[in-house]
């Protein structure tokens, strides 16, 4: 039985959890380093990604996070998560650390400020109907992307949606919509779980 | 192709490729902010503060209400000059108050471009009978509630996040956990009701049927539901998480404390752990003198009843 994991230092981890839940998948909040050991994949979810990478240092979280991430386990960055997961962060804090696990160039709130959020539908050729609903919360925008890196989604001319091994990030929050393609996506493709 | 979940009709924007402020957007940043401490801030140096501490947000304001409630007089919407101060020197989400039913002062902070805005009865009311018409906003809005039916009225006007009021400037507790289990009770009764006694909720609390009826199929209310008004320790933090609020908001509690950076810090970590009494323990040691406080019978203004 696999289990993901879901850091719940802050932010929109409950609406993940729904979703794996919905999807049948085993799961769990990450809080500790125990509640870390026991997870097979995480999710890291929107929030505010200052607040969170300051929880990560306090926690003891960080370096124990890191370790997994080298060790190969399957993570999900969405919004805030793709800025803690990215390996060069622009506009953030000059305390700020990124676990450098997919090689990209992000910058913090690159779309703007809460009036400029906005909503669009992607086309997303990896899922079997393209089309998917994306809701844009201050997003980061993607500058940068590393030749090992595979786009799967752009708005734009920006990708928002990337891959790099088992690393999974998207500059949008599909845990703010009911549908669950993209985690399902997730679990199939890089956690191996049907 | 958007999901417009409220009950005013989609608007013209949002069936475009990119749409702007839809509900799903403006209810999305109060997501984001769940599980966190946002902090009242009166200049720069204090932003600064908490944003180290690890705060979500900050809310923008000229005096905290501790000393709201000693000056007296009209409180209104901050100078635009203090606000951009703040803006300037923060990466996270800025809030600021604009008086109930003063829809220009929201019109402002809008285009000052703030990410929320709290229609707020720490502020002296412009309107005693109408609070702002929410949807006319591309900015989300937060406003109080004492109980269920003050809640839904607001979000039936656009609300996308609800605080209970609690009793803000007191450094007193007690508001806030009244006003928290009011609402959480009511919405843990209504699950329990039968579609007959729906009705008679909706007449009693003075709300919309539709969110009764929703509220008795989720459990939930539709909105986040944050605390505010009178927390003053990490223990004040975790008591309204454990009864059920999703983040908290912290006024005069942290500045109107003797050494404000590391208590601010500890409310943060509180806040998260807030089910776990050994990290509470920890966090809650060697903070200093918290703000004094004052008792509900030596009060002369309730802040909280302003609001209808």
């Amino acid at each position: 039985m696999i289990t993901v994991g879901v850091l719940a230092l802050q932010g929109a981890f409950a609406r993940h959890l729904a979703i794996l839940k919905g999807c049948g998948i085993g799961a769990c909040e990450v809080r500790t380093v125990d509640e870390l050991a026991r997870c097979d994949a995480l999710i890291m979810p929107g929030g505010e990604s200052t607040t969170m990478s300051k929880l990560l240092e306090s926690f003891g979280l960080f370096s124990p996070i890191a370790d997994r991430l080298a060790g190969g386990m399957p993570t999900f960055g969405t919004c805030a998560g793709m800025i803690l997961l990215a390996s060069n962060v622009a506009d953030g804090r000059a305390d700020q650390r990124s676990f450098e696990a997919i090689d990209i160039d992000v910058r913090r709130n690159g779309y703007g400020r809460q009036i400029d959020s906005f909503e669009a539908d992607l086309h997303v050729p990896s899922l079997a109907d393209d089309r998917f609903t994306a809701v844009f919360i201050r997003a980061p925008l993607v500058e940068r992307v590393g030749e090992k890196v595979e786009v799967l989604a752009h708005h734009g001319d920006a990708p928002v949606l990337c891959r790099q091994g088992n690393v999974l990030v998207s500059s949008f929050h599909p845990e703010l919509t009911a549908d669950d393609r993209l985690h399902r996506l997730f679990l199939q493709t890089l956690v191996g779980s049907s | 192709m958007t999901t417009n979940d409220a009950s005013h009709p989609p608007s013209a924007e949002s069936v475009a490729a990119k749409a702007d402020g839809t509900v799903r957007v403006k209810r999305g940043l109060a997501e984001m902010l769940k599980g966190g401490v946002i902090m009242d801030v009166v200049n720069p140096e204090q932003a600064k503060i908490a944003e180290d501490a690890g705060a979500v947000a900050v809310m923008a304001l000229e005096r905290v209400p501790a000393d709201i409630r000693v000056d007296g007089g009209v409180a209104r919407m901050s100078d635009p000059e203090m606000i951009e101060g703040i803006k300037d020197v923060t990466t996270i989400p800025v809030m600021a108050k604009a008086r109930i039913g003063h829809f220009v002062e929201a019109q402002i902070l809008q285009a000052l471009g703030v990410d929320y805005v709290d229609e707020s009865e720490v502020l002296s009311p412009a309107d005693e009978a109408h609070h702002i018409d929410k949807f006319a906003f591309t900015v989300p809005f937060v406003c109080g509630a004492t109980n269920l039916g003050e809640a839904l009225r607001r979000i039936s006007e656009g609300a996308c996040m609800i605080r209970s009021k609690g009793e803000a400037g007191t450094g007193n507790v007690i508001e806030a956990v009244r006003h928290l289990r009011s609402i959480i009770g009511d919405i843990r009764k209504i699950t329990q009701a039968d579609e007959a006694e729906l009705f008679d909720w909706a007449k009693q609390l003075q709300a919309p049927l539709p969110l009764i009826q929703e509220i008795a199929k989720t459990g939930t209310l539709p909105v986040p539901l944050f605390c505010a008004g009178g927390l003053a320790t990490p223990a004040d933090a975790a008591l309204a998480m454990q009864l059920g609020a999703e983040s908290v908001f912290v006024g005069s509690g942290i500045f109107k404390s003797a050494d404000p950076a590391p208590r601010a810090k500890a409310m943060v970590e509180a806040t998260t752990n807030y089910r776990d009494p050994e990290i509470l323990a920890k966090v809650s040691s060697g903070l200093g003198t918290p703000m004094t406080g004052i008792g509900m019978d030596d009060i002369d203004v309730r802040l909280a009843e302003r609001g209808w």
